[in-house]
């Protein structure tokens, strides 16, 4: 991305998160999460289930509002203006009922673009421009998941939140889905990216958030995170020791 | 029995031969309906989809209050509306009373409720699948409604419908405030109860039919619609 306006490239900090914490009644569900992310590049989130991966994801989105603490993008606090600059792919895919065409337009629509081309670089950068008319409730879960990138792309995002999006996708639509995500991160939009998959996040990050129990258990470059994770929490998990 | 059977077979004569004063009833019964329904859509699918988006204080008093509307007793309406289109009415001046305008309106007060509480709660379903997803994509509520609305269509279609279930079949509204007056607001369920009192069974059974196949026939379309959609998994 070389837009000027870019958060990612507004200052020399993507994301910034302080002292955050999100408790819901006598649940603490995120404490104590303090967060500096690079402008660029993949971050990849992880941890166990009930870590706080995905509400971490929904808080930097503004989906939900922390308890405390504070989330700024390029330096700027979290605002609806910013998180319109952000997309996010959830790990079930929300899809109109309309067309895959139309489940692009809307979006662009929406921003108040009525872009034909964009829609079909869209479709064509996630291999759907053949499946254009089709329902896109009839595309399989691979597709589907292909459509909800397109989506979140084609308003050309400068920061991309992906949600455990390739869950419950077989080896070929995840292989094809982590390619569309490091060309994007290769065209300098910022990625984070929460996944339970250890091998995917060898093959995707540049760094890595390791989360334990709502806590922020780890912060470092994805090799030194995968060679001598310094955490307890984090060598557990890589070695694949369980712990409740 | 055989008064039955005279008036089927009579009945069935007036449709094949598609008797004037028959087709002018069913045309002005579909008018009056057709155009209350439309209305109660434009002001009740927006009402049902605010309603389905919206949180405030009194919410659950507002729905109980709309749900409660859906049983408005045709006659009361007809009442209302008629005293306030009477000529000393604060609506007397738009000399409205005994026209099918008049009848139009006392249908679409019917028939809003119905379409609001059905429309919100079909509404309501959708958003709660799609909530996440149009918060992300930062849509206005005028964005969300539009789109809640144009993705629940195929349902919404039902709603429509049960909308005009009620003001085809309804009577004491559109007999208070039209009149029943011979080929200016006779329709066809005034009509029916009309020829009914006049012994005239021929035209009731005839005109009973008629309101019979059109709520088949609108139904069956209905039907064939939302398969369709749900075929193309569009609904």
């Amino acid at each position: 991305m070389t837009d000027p306006d870019s958060i990612t490239q507004q200052s020399g900090m993507a994301l910034r998160v302080r002292d955050l914490a999100f408790r819901t009644g006598a649940l603490t569900l995120l404490d104590g999460i303090d967060l500096s992310l690079q402008p660029t590049g993949i971050t990849v989130v992880m941890g166990p289930n009930g870590a706080g991966k995905s509400l971490l994801l929904r808080l930097v989105h503004g989906l939900a509002a922390p308890t405390k603490g504070e989330i700024s993008w390029g330096g700027a606090l979290l605002s609806p203006m910013l998180t319109r600059r952000q997309s996010l792919v959830f790990q079930k895919p929300v899809l109109l009922r309309r067309s895959v065409a139309a489940n692009v337009d809307f979006i662009l629509r929406a921003r108040g673009r009525r872009d034909r081309r964009a829609r079909d670089a869209a479709l064509a950068r996630v291999g759907l421009s053949a499946e254009a008319a089709r329902p896109a409730r009839r595309l399989s879960g691979g597709q589907q998941q292909r459509l909800a990138l397109a989506r979140a792309l084609v308003t050309g995002p400068d920061v991309l939140l992906m949600d455990e999006p390739t869950a419950s996708l077989d080896p070929a639509s995840v292989l094809m889905i982590e390619r569309i995500v490091t060309d994007t991160a290769a065209q300098g939009t910022k990625i984070l990216f929460v996944t339970h998959d250890i091998g995917q996040a060898r093959r995707l990050a540049d760094d890595v958030v390791f989360l334990q129990s709502g806590r922020l258990a780890e912060y470092s470059p994805a090799a030194r995170f995968f060679d001598t994770p310094r955490s307890e929490a984090a060598q557990a998990y890589l070695a694949g020791r369980l712990r409740v | 029995m055989s008064d039955i059977s005279d008036a089927l077979h009579m009945a069935g004569q007036l449709v094949l031969h598609r008797d004037a004063d028959l087709i002018e009833i069913v045309a002005l019964s579909l008018h009056v309906s057709l155009s209350a329904v439309a209305i109660a859509c434009l002001v009740g699918l927006p009402l049902g989809a605010l309603l389905a988006i919206t949180r405030f204080p009194g919410r659950g008093a507002v729905l109980t209050l709309v749900n409660a509307l859906m049983g408005l007793p045709p006659v009361v309406v007809g009442l209302i509306v008629y005293l306030h289109l009477s000529r000393a009415g604060p609506l007397g001046f738009l000399g409205l009373l005994y026209t099918p305008t008049a009848m139009i309106i006392a249908q679409t007060i019917l028939i809003t409720p119905i379409v609001a509480a059905l429309s919100r709660q079909v509404l309501e379903d959708l958003h709660a699948e799609y909530a996440d997803q149009f918060r992300s994509f930062a849509l206005s509520r005028r964005q969300t409604m539009q789109a809640l609305i144009w993705d629940a269509r195929y349902s919404l279609l039902t709603v429509a419908l049960a909308g005009f279930g009620r003001a085809v079949a309804e009577v004491g509204a559109v007999m208070i405030v039209g009149g029943n007056i011979d080929h200016l607001t006779r329709v066809m369920t005034t009509a029916i109860a009309l020829e009914t009192s006049r012994g005239d069974l021929a035209l009731a059974m005839a005109l009973g039919m008629v309101l019979m196949a059109l709520a088949l026939g609108v139904n069956a379309a209905v039907h064939g619609v939302r398969l369709t959609a749900a075929r193309q998994a569009h609904a």
